[in-house]
């Protein structure tokens, strides 16, 4: 039987689990990226490399200590260098003298014979038609709830009134949606996912709002992040992420094999700053910021690793767009390097401008009807 | 009218083509000065901080021109060949230039996507004539010339000299052959790799670079990888070394890198790691706006004594 082991993002290990072990799979559960995941990763990784291939490599070297055999990764078709991570990670590992085999998942699009070939692998148990559906529902529910429970979370965490309720919720109903077994428990707990964040305590007021733009990994993996979605909702901020893993499956996989470009509607928004596809999620952040300002929020943040080039790109751009939407704009680059006081106090200040910003505005601001008067 | 063509980027691996096209269009081509300590604090002043080097630079030669030409040529290299792109610097560079020097009201942006066909870069130049208001036949005839120029500056190339950098031919009974590879922008702006290849020279060297491996070459490592990298000039690179860890036709291999280079990190690690498969010795040069002179020429020293001393200790056995 094969050891199969993957990457370790967000919560993303729930599902790949459960469609692994139904594929008739032993699973090694990557453990969440620690001190030592990273101080692996940076040790054997090259110096530039970005921080998610160091955390990415640190797992894989403690999951195949663990025994994995197989591990299983994503692709790419570039210009962005995570589409050749794998075959980098391969040759490192191989050369520390680890025994393996690499899986690597390239996008339907353009590859969608190897596809087929690499998910045959994976499949070792004798299974009907009508179970690969069963599995695919009851996968999908549970990748679409995971997401559904964070972003409540964002939701309610800066209206609380006892601080660290939502969290303690959040984690509640992801322990549950992990120890689902069939597609109807998965709607239960829908419902009492729902009622436990109903059952919080809020306080009615509005909130800072703040989006959050930037690379995948750093966006979905809060340890990679310095958790900074939770530390912007303790000092009482709604956050936003672009990114979420349902939907950038459905943009990024499903849409790819019959040929389609996802979210067109945030490169449409992008494409007076930014005109050509440059890879990674440059052109996307620089689209979601636009829509962002035009939802009327306080502030964009974009996390991106350090030497990430699409997102060198779209920093570049950002200011000037941030400018012209009359929109907060703060960039971090994270690597392992970056401490979390510091962040904390950047972060802090950030949003210290941002209440300031919206008290000056709203003093200022021209009632509607006067407006009308007036012209 | 005149056209400015920034001493940056592209502007090493293409330049023969570009000026001769605008030249014999009937325009007068203007190039930014070779690069100063003023042109390099200028693209400083207006990059973010984490941009790799030859970005910055790229940045401070459009400053060096744009007040004294018409347009700045900006290219938005997407693609030469079917197989690759570029680094994502290069394809949202008149992005970056226009959001990053605002005052910049000149720009003469040009994208240059070439692997639908063959005919790509003659449509590109017909619009790009078109667009000054010159003729058909005036367009055709300096388009021809413009891809004799470039195919001569290859040519130039394989016979062991480096236009670039004025060498027109080395001696071949030189004491050690060393590969210097890396990207065109690095190694032959003399100021940005702190003139690294003459250096090598003078040191009784004879340097190979990338552009002087013969195409075939490079063709044949095409399937030693497992995956076809994304970017033109890394392939480029990669299948150098390649092809000359198979041949073993030189003594070691430098590879001169930027600080915070994206595709580098991929290139340079698959090359360190089959280096040692292949016994080959292999140095990298990390190069920032910071770098100084003094902490290059020990590098480099100590590396080719080390490599004579080894090919006199291995020619002393044999004989």
């Amino acid at each position: 039987m094969r050891k199969v082991s993957f990457p370790y993002m967000g919560t993303s290990y729930i599902p790949f689990k459960k469609l692994l072990t139904s594929f008739g799979n032993e699973v090694v559960i990557p453990p969440k990226p620690t001190e030592e995941t990273i101080s692996f990763g940076t040790k054997f990784a090259p110096e530039f490399a970005c921080y998610p291939f160091k955390i990415v490599l640190g797992t894989f070297v403690q999951v195949l200590e663990a025994g994995a055999d197989t591990l299983v990764s994503s692709g790419g078709v570039g210009p962005c260098r995570a589409g050749l991570y794998t075959t980098l990670q391969e040759k490192i590992l191989k050369d520390l003298g680890y025994e393996f085999e690499m899986i690597t998942l390239e996008p339907p699009g353009r590859h969608f014979r190897d596809l087929l070939y690499n998910i045959k692998k994976l499949i070792n148990a004798p299974l009907t038609w009508r179970d690969y559906i069963n599995i695919t529902k009851f996968v999908w529910k549970q990748l679409v709830l995971l997401d559904k429970v964070e972003r409540l979370s964002h939701k309610v965490r800066p209206v609380e009134v006892k601080k660290g309720e939502a969290t303690k919720v959040y984690k509640k109903c992801v322990d549950m949606i992990a120890s689902a077994e069939k597609y109807g428990d998965l709607r239960e707990i829908e419902r009492e996912c729902e009622l436990l964040y109903d059952n919080i305590e809020k306080r009615d007021y509005e909130p800072i709002k703040i989006g959050i733009v930037g690379e995948i990994y750093v966006l979905l993996e809060p340890s990679s992040n310095l958790e900074i979605e939770e530390m912007l909702g303790d000092l009482g901020v709604y956050v936003e992420r672009s990114m979420f893993l349902s939907d950038y499956t459905i943009s990024n996989a499903v849409m790819d094999l019959f040929h389609m470009a996802g979210e067109r509607d945030v490169k449409k928004t992008a494409a007076p700053y930014f005109k050509e596809m440059c890879g990674g999620h440059g052109r996307e952040s620089v689209g979601n910021a636009i829509l962002f300002a035009k939802r009327g929020f306080d502030g964009v943040i974009q996390l991106s690793p350090f030497t990430c080039i699409p997102e060198i790109v779209a920093k570049s751009i950002l200011p000037t767009v941030c400018r012209d939407h009359k929109i907060g704009f703060l960039t971090i680059s994270l690597d392992e390097q970056t401490g979390k006081e510091g962040l904390r106090t950047r972060i802090e200040a950030f949003v210290d401008l941002l209440r300031a910003k919206r008290r000056r505005t709203k003093s200022f601001a021209v009632k509607p009807q006067v407006a009308k008067e007036m012209a | 009218m005149k056209i400015g063509i920034p001493r940056a980027l592209a502007y090493y691996a293409y330049y023969p083509f570009f000026t001769t096209f605008f030249e014999k269009l009937g325009l007068e081509v203007v190039v930014s000065d070779e690069t100063t300590k003023e042109i390099m604090d200028l693209g400083i002043e207006d990059t973010i901080t984490d941009a790799c080097v030859p970005l910055k630079l790229f940045h401070g030669h459009v400053r060096n021109l744009m007040n004294r030409v018409d347009y700045v040529f900006v290219p938005r290299l997407v693609s030469v060949n079917h197989e690759a792109t570029f680094c994502p610097k290069f394809l949202g560079l008149p992005d970056m230039v226009i959001c990053s020097i605002p005052k910049l009201k000149n720009m003469l942006e040009v994208r240059i996507d070439l692997k639908k066909s063959r005919f790509e870069l003659f449509k590109l130049c017909m619009k790009l004539a078109r667009r000054f208001k010159k003729g058909f036949f005036k367009a055709y005839n300096a388009y021809l010339k413009a891809c004799l120029s470039l195919k001569n500056y290859a040519h130039q190339f394989l016979q062991g000299g480096i236009p670039p950098l004025g060498i027109v031919g080395q001696k071949k009974n030189k004491a050690i052959t060393l590969a210097v590879v890396g990207y065109p922008y690095i190694l032959y702006d003399p100021y940005l790799s702190l003139d690294l290849i003459k250096k090598l020279i003078d040191m009784g060297v004879y340097v190979v670079t990338p552009e002087m491996i013969a195409k075939e070459d490079k063709q044949k490592q095409v399937g030693k990888i497992r995956k076809n990298l994304f970017w033109t000039f890394s392939n480029e690179v990669i299948r150098t070394a390649y092809s000359l860890f198979e041949k073993g036709s030189v003594d070691g291999i430098i590879h001169v890198t930027a600080f915070g280079c994206g595709p580098d990190f991929i290139v340079d690690k698959l090359m360190e790691i089959d280096a040692k498969k292949y016994n080959m010795p292999f140095l990298t040069v990390t190069i920032d706006e910071h770098t100084g002179q003094e902490g290059l020429n020990t590098r480099l020293e100590a590396f080719v004594d080390m490599l004579k001393i080894k090919k006199a200790k291995k020619e002393a056995a044999l004989a």
